[in-house]
């Protein structure tokens, strides 16, 4: 047999299939980031630029005018408080419907993982089934019983309508996440003598720093995101900025201001985006576990 | 594992919120909607039975069947578009690249944003004097059409495509979990079996992923018929019904047209709909669970 | 200078770079053909690296690699005439096990008679007939690795590569398949290249051993070779349980003779085999416990110690002796009449210990 030369490593053709892979994926990056950029390049540009058109270019001529009026002075039908006023509202429900779901969840989960409550799978297989189905099952009923205790349109009305359905889903992210623990810590803690809520605040708990991180994010971005509940519950005081954002693209009077609607969109997105950039592997853990249900 | 529990213990007790909320909220809502839509009420419930009148009125509506033809173009275009495009961008994650949480990144931001902001920023690209069509034809190609989003046919299609834009990133990360868990000696083994790459792709790798998979499509197809702030946003429901989806309808009987039986109706079909996609696949998973 | 067509797999001058870190430096190894070559080696010595390379697996820096005659340091695993067998067995899930056995052989386009009589031979030899039909899923951990071999069987190559294949399994079927993978290549013949960690089945399975440590190959040769004549202190260290006796001492040349000294042992070394002239100064001594042994009359050189703990093995009985500073292990067969605190006398023959240089601990 001949000897060809071949020595050391492998020379390297030119690699059509990792060009391929990057072109697919530099593809894949236009179309998600295109929509992005252009709302942020179409926000800094005055009216005149933008009626010119040429939605990709980037400004000439750079303006926080949209901004300010966006924030300060977009009109909500006969309102003109801007979308501040919607910010702010979210942040009131955000707040506390994460609070609650998230620590009702930790007490749910840690109840259906440790110890033997009756009914508790029963309860739990119910909880997710809910989760899944339309809310339009459930809108009227709940208008109606809230309105009987008087805080329908309300705060209030609003965060228990986000806790009641976040329940479920921070329930199983919780007992998951037990599951994945040793148990020998919950032993060593009951031998020790400690009670049902001792050892959930003081070992379980603290143990569990990475879901809760990862409850928060999935919480937080998906009470800020929500339009529908937000729109029925929250009565016109307390409209979460979503619902505001929409009033506000949808209330035009002639000529659309393009640059502060998507100012305005931009702020609405903001909170979300920044938890999701911030939080980097955390947000994919949080949809991965999620997405693994029961 | 689990505590003796006693007659009535503290886990019992910590858990009592909880059924309230089930009972009441999920369980006695649904069954007082369910009964609602027996009934004919109007702004306000009555007490009238009316046997299956509200749904004979409502699969006469032509709004309401329009809405069930949207979801039967929609809900496959969406979750077949998120599925492939998904794979395929985590297929080529997978394939050792720089930058990779780079272009994670880029790719599933879409899906931190709410439905409202996806649906007006598609509602801008579909613009035909600002968006896409104002582009294209701006570089030259002056009788460039593309709008979709004003014409009756196909209005359903930007739809289609800012859905796909947004949840693409969550099948992206979830398949490239699911391909990332596959033991890696299966890959020296087809390598050295001589199976070329796409082959392995298709006929090895694939097929232990069907779990991940399934459970994407549920969670997408749960999506498509509970879709409704992505509608109001992009389209409105327009022009005029062609874009209206099921949820709107309920919606719009609600509370515009005051007609709670109508809308109660259209919701309990909805909730038709989902047990019908759960169902089965709750049945599969079962029966995979006890083969194993 | 070995004859070229008997050699299957030769390694030249392998240079292997990790993180700019080299794992494998300039490492050469020839193997015969039919021959049952065993890499063995603590985790992180280089041995699966050394195999992953042979089978192209992985990317090397410089040297090449030659099997069954032909340069394939630049050809693809599918094309170097080998097949290769998984710690976790790598096989194709939701495949059957004919289906498991058959793909490679489909995706290259055998034709079906070919690939149906081959799957069959297989099946045959590895006793796997009666499970054609399952999932792998539905076999036991011995069942999956015959199959795994199964699929290496089907593609009649000249060389076999085995990756830690037992490591999975427990101990009773790793005995029952050490011996099975033995008759296997009997009957076949094949060259085979062989990763472990346990040196019981390189004990059994070798023609020839490879201790690897570092990256470096310390010691190649028959299992016999390796286990009498160490040739340094790690391989004496790692083959044979329990470990070789490792005693501190000095050499001494007494008119002419040399002997070891160490606290309360002196040991006549006339019957060592030396490396090299004139040894002396500070050495270590290595004497495995099946070879000291007990003394039966007075007459001879005997050491004296006391049993400082006794291990009840079964079919051997191993007691800890203390003599001065030194402690060691003697084992003899059957039970003892032995009692702790009682003294002994034993005699360590200079033909079957090992001196290692206490610096080098290279073999003297």
């Amino acid at each position: 047999m001949e000897a060809v030369f071949q020595r050391g490593a492998r020379p390297r053709a030119f690699d059509y299939k990792q060009m391929a892979v990057y072109a697919v994926l530099l593809a894949g990056i236009l179309f998600f980031a295109a929509p992005l950029y252009i709302m942020i390049a179409t926000s800094f540009k005055p009216m005149d630029e933008i009626r010119m058109g040429g939605i990709f270019s980037l400004p000439h001529a750079w303006t926080l005018d949209a901004w300010r009026q966006a924030w300060f002075k977009a009109c909500t039908g006969l309102e003109c408080n801007g979308v501040r006023v919607g910010f702010w509202n979210s942040v009131k429900i955000t707040l506390p419907s994460t609070a609650l779901s998230l620590l009702l969840g930790a007490i749910n989960g840690y109840v259906l993982h440790y110890w033997n409550a009756r009914g508790g799978r029963a309860l739990f297989s119910m909880m997710m089934v809910g989760t899944l189905l339309p809310a339009q099952m459930f809108i009227y009923p709940l208008v109606v019983i809230l309105s009987k205790f008087s805080i329908y349109n309300s705060l209030a009305s609003i965060v228990i309508v986000h806790v009641i359905f976040s329940v479920p889903i921070t329930a199983l992210l919780f007992r998951n996440y037990f599951a994945g623990l040793p148990i020998e810590v919950f032993k060593a803690a009951r031998v020790d003598g400690a009670g049902f809520w001792q050892i959930l605040f003081y070992i379980i708990l603290p143990m569990s720093k990475p879901i809760i991180i990862v409850a928060m994010i999935l919480k937080v971005t998906g009470v800020w995101n929500d339009y529908l509940f937000g729109l029925i519950f929250a009565g016109r005081d307390n409209l979460p900025m979503t619902a505001q954002l929409n009033a506000v693209v949808s209330t035009s009077f002639g000529e659309r201001a393009y640059n502060v609607d998507m100012a305005a969109t931009l702020l609405t997105a903001a909170v979300p985006l920044l938890v999701y950039f911030i939080s980097g592997k955390w947000f994919v853990r949080g949809i991965a576990a999620g997405a693994v249900k029961g | 594992m689990p505590a003796r529990s006693r007659w009535f213990g503290i886990a019992d007790l910590a858990l009592t919120p909880t059924w309230v909320i089930v009972l009441i909220f999920y369980v006695g809502t649904l069954a007082w909607t369910v009964q609602l839509s027996l009934t004919n009420s109007r702004l306000l419930p009555t007490g009238t039975f009316v046997g299956l009148e509200q749904y004979v009125t409502l699969f006469s509506s032509q709004r309401w069947l329009v809405s069930l033809v949207n979801l039967a173009i929609f809900g496959p275009l969406f979750v077949g578009g998120c599925l492939l495009i998904g794979f395929l961008l985590a297929i080529m994650l997978d394939q050792k690249v720089r930058f990779e949480s780079g272009f994670r990144t880029l790719i599933l931001y879409p899906y931190s944003m709410s439905f409202i902001v996806t649906g007006l920023v598609w509602q801008w690209m579909f613009n035909p004097g600002l968006g896409i069509q104002e582009t294209v034809r701006s570089l030259g190609w002056e009788t460039f059409v593309f709008d979709w989003i004003v014409r009756r046919d196909m209005a359903i299609f930007t739809i289609v495509i800012a859905g796909i834009w947004h949840s693409s990133g969550l099948v992206m990360v979830l398949m490239l979990a699911g391909l990332r868990g596959v033991d890696a000696d299966i890959w020296k083994a087809s390598r050295i079996d001589g199976i070329p790459a796409w082959r392995t792709y298709i006929s090895i790798i694939l097929p232990q992923l069907v779990p991940m998979i399934s459970t994407a499509t549920i969670l997408l197809m749960l999506g498509v018929i509970k879709s409704y702030d992505l509608v109001i946003a992009l389209t409105g429901g327009g022009p005029g019904i062609s874009t209206e989806v099921p949820a709107k309808f309920a919606m719009d009987y609600f509370f515009d047209r005051q007609n709670i039986g109508l809308g109660s109706a259209a919701s309990v079909v909805m909730l038709v709909g989902v047990l019908a996609i759960l169902a089965p696949w709750y049945f599969a998973r079962s029966l995979r669970r006890t083969r194993n | 200078m070995d004859n070229v067509n008997a050699v299957s797999v030769a390694v030249n001058d392998l240079t292997i770079q990790y993180n700019s870190l080299k794992v494998i430096d300039g490492l050469n190894l020839s193997i015969q053909r039919g021959e049952f070559l065993v890499l063995l080696g603590p985790s992180g010595c280089g041995k699966s690296t050394l195999l992953n390379s042979i089978a192209g697996l992985m990317d090397i820096l410089d040297g090449e690699i030659w099997i069954s005659g032909r340069n394939v340091t630049w050809a693809q695993p599918k094309d170097r005439g080998i097949a290769m067998v998984f710690q976790s067995y790598a096989l194709y899930p939701h495949m059957s096990v004919s289906e498991n056995l058959s793909f490679g052989l489909r995706v290259s386009g055998l034709p079906k008679g070919e690939i149906k009589e081959r799957v069959a031979e297989a099946a045959r030899l590895l006793q796997i007939e009666s499970l054609m039909n399952r999932k792998p899923s539905e076999l036991s951990g011995g069942q999956r690795q015959r199959v795994a071999i199964g699929r290496a069987l089907v593609r009649k190559v000249d060389v076999f590569l085995f990756d830690e294949p037992l490591s999975n399994l427990d101990a009773k079927l790793r005995n029952e398949l050490r011996v099975e993978l033995k008759k296997l290549h009997l009957a076949l013949g094949n060259t085979m290249i062989y990763v472990t960690h346990d040196q019981v089945e390189a004990m059994t399975l070798a023609d020839r051993i490879a201790v690897m440590k570092g990256g470096i190959i310390q010691q190649l040769g028959s299992p016999e070779e390796i286990y009498q004549y160490p040739s340094n202190q790690f391989v004496a260290g790692f083959i044979g349980s329990p470990i070789m006796n490792f005693i501190e001492g000095e050499i001494g040349h007494v008119e002419g003779v040399p002997r070891f000294y160490s606290d309360g042992l002196v040991i006549d070394l006339t019957n060592y085999r030396f490396s090299q002239e004139s040894v002396s100064g500070r050495v270590i001594l290595g004497v495995r416990c099946e070879n000291i042994r007990l003394a039966k009359s007075s007459a001879e050189a005997v050491q004296h110690g006391t049993i400082d703990f006794i291990e009840t093995l079964g079919a051997d009985t191993v007691i800890w002796v203390q003599t001065g500073a030194n402690r060691f292990a003697i084992r003899m067969p059957g039970t003892s009449k032995f009692e702790r605190n009682s003294s002994v006398k034993f005699v360590i023959d200079a033909a079957h210990v090992s001196l290692f240089d206490t610096e080098t601990t290279m073999r003297l």
